[in-house]
């Protein structure tokens, strides 16, 4: 019975964390646009790249942010939760 | 006076050069006699090389404090070297590095933050050059500080300070106006995006770094595998070498360990003037300023 349950937990952490990465398409889609846009900026206006790359890099930075939110969560349900929950498990049973 | 270096200004310069290579000769060695190697897959955090005990918590002496420390202390003496023996009007290769350095710096935050902060380009170049050296540091064989989300909090909190500092500089009252703009009930609101500010700093960081580290990790054991069934039938030693291994894993490095942790030092730096300086407007200060004079005259 133990074994199903601790089962369960690992499969669950594994489950949510591939749950969670489900938000890298937003900062995919985000950052897609903004180089795109960028590009065709550069392509208007050849002399102003070095200033359109600074702001797209830092746009793609800010964009990234939840993304890299969901990124947290998955890393800490993978490496750290299971470890949590087997505790919590176990003393809830003794 | 001559420009060639005498026998003292070379015993100097090599002092230096141990001084900068002798931490990181000391990384190794510590990663060396204390990390145990893993076969297999191993992704850790930082680990822990002695705990000092300490009243309310112990604190725990991990990888990213010591790794951390190694830059700063190499950092220090390579800025020593750069600068050592450097005059006004002699161009040396090290005073064009320099001065390269420092214009670099100084013009990024004179165009991002105002003339008013040009004293804040040495705090930027700190956190620039830490923040790039630590995540170069795992082309060296060490554990990056910044994928240690503690390392990197610690800047972004010290970030966060000096943020509140300028937006306490035009007064408290002041400050504390500026969370009922534009609506008082969105206050909360307010006070959320401003506590989020240094997390998403941290955050951004530590996760670029941390996805790089792991993401070698996996491929370089998928690469181990793969090699394992594809060149599996050579006899002896040969059936067990890794062959895909070779090379392969470097590609992914240049993105992940150069480019990843280059651009990530930029965006730190790049948010810190930018956060810094939209915290702090010039005018409310000096009507401040004026404001105060005029009440002390009265």
């Amino acid at each position: 019975m133990l074994e199903l349950a601790i089962g369960i937990i690992l499969g669950g952490c594994a489950l949510g964390a591939g749950c969670a990465m489900i938000a890298g398409i937003g900062p995919g889609i985000g950052e897609g646009n903004a180089v795109a846009k960028a590009c065709e900026a550069i392509g208007r206006q050849p002399e102003s790249r070095s200033a359109v790359t600074t702001t797209m890099l830092m746009g793609c930075a800010v964009a990234e942010t939840t993304g890299l939110y969901a990124l947290v969560i998955a890393i800490l349900l993978i490496f750290v939760a299971p470890g949590r929950f087997v505790d919590i498990l176990l003393s809830a049973i003794s | 006076m001559n420009n060639k270096p005498d026998l003292r200004f070379k015993l100097v310069d090599a002092l230096l050069l141990i001084m900068m290579a002798l931490p990181v000769a000391l990384g190794w060695f510590l990663k060396v006699a204390f990390v145990t190697p893993s076969e297999g897959i191993q992704i850790t955090g930082a680990s822990v090389f002695f705990t000092v005990h300490l009243p309310i918590q112990d604190l725990p002496v991990s990888e990213a404090q010591v790794n951390s420390w190694i830059v700063i202390i190499s950092l220090f003496f390579l800025c020593l070297y750069i600068t050592h023996g450097i005059r006004a009007n002699v161009y040396t290769r090290r005073a064009v590095m320099a001065e390269w350095a420092v214009e670099l710096v100084e013009g990024l935050v004179k165009s991002n933050m105002g003339e008013f902060f040009a004293g804040m380009a040495p705090f930027v170049a700190a956190i620039l050059a830490l923040s790039a050296f630590s995540s170069l540091m795992s082309l060296i064989g060490l554990f990056s500080p910044t994928s240690d989300l503690n390392i990197v909090a610690g800047w972004a909190i010290l970030v966060f300070i000096l943020i509140t500092y300028y937006k306490m500089k035009c007064g408290p009252l002041h400050y504390l106006k500026s969370f009922a703009e534009p609506v008082p009930f969105l206050a909360p609101l307010n006070i959320i995006s401003e506590v989020a500010t240094p997390i998403s700093m941290a955050f951004r960081h530590y996760g670029n770094i941390l996805s790089g580290a792991v993401i070698s990790v996996l491929v370089a054991e998928g690469l181990a595998g793969l090699s394992h069934i594809l060149f599996g039938w050579l006899p002896g030693a040969l059936g067990d070498f890794p062959f895909l291994r070779i090379g392969i894993p470097a590609v992914l490095s240049i993105y992940f360990d150069v480019f990843s942790g280059c651009l990530q030092a930029f965006i730190f730096a790049m948010l810190t003037m930018l956060y810094i300086g939209g915290a702090f407007s010039l005018e409310d200060y000096l009507a401040r300023k004026k404001a105060k004079a005029k009440t002390k005259k009265a």
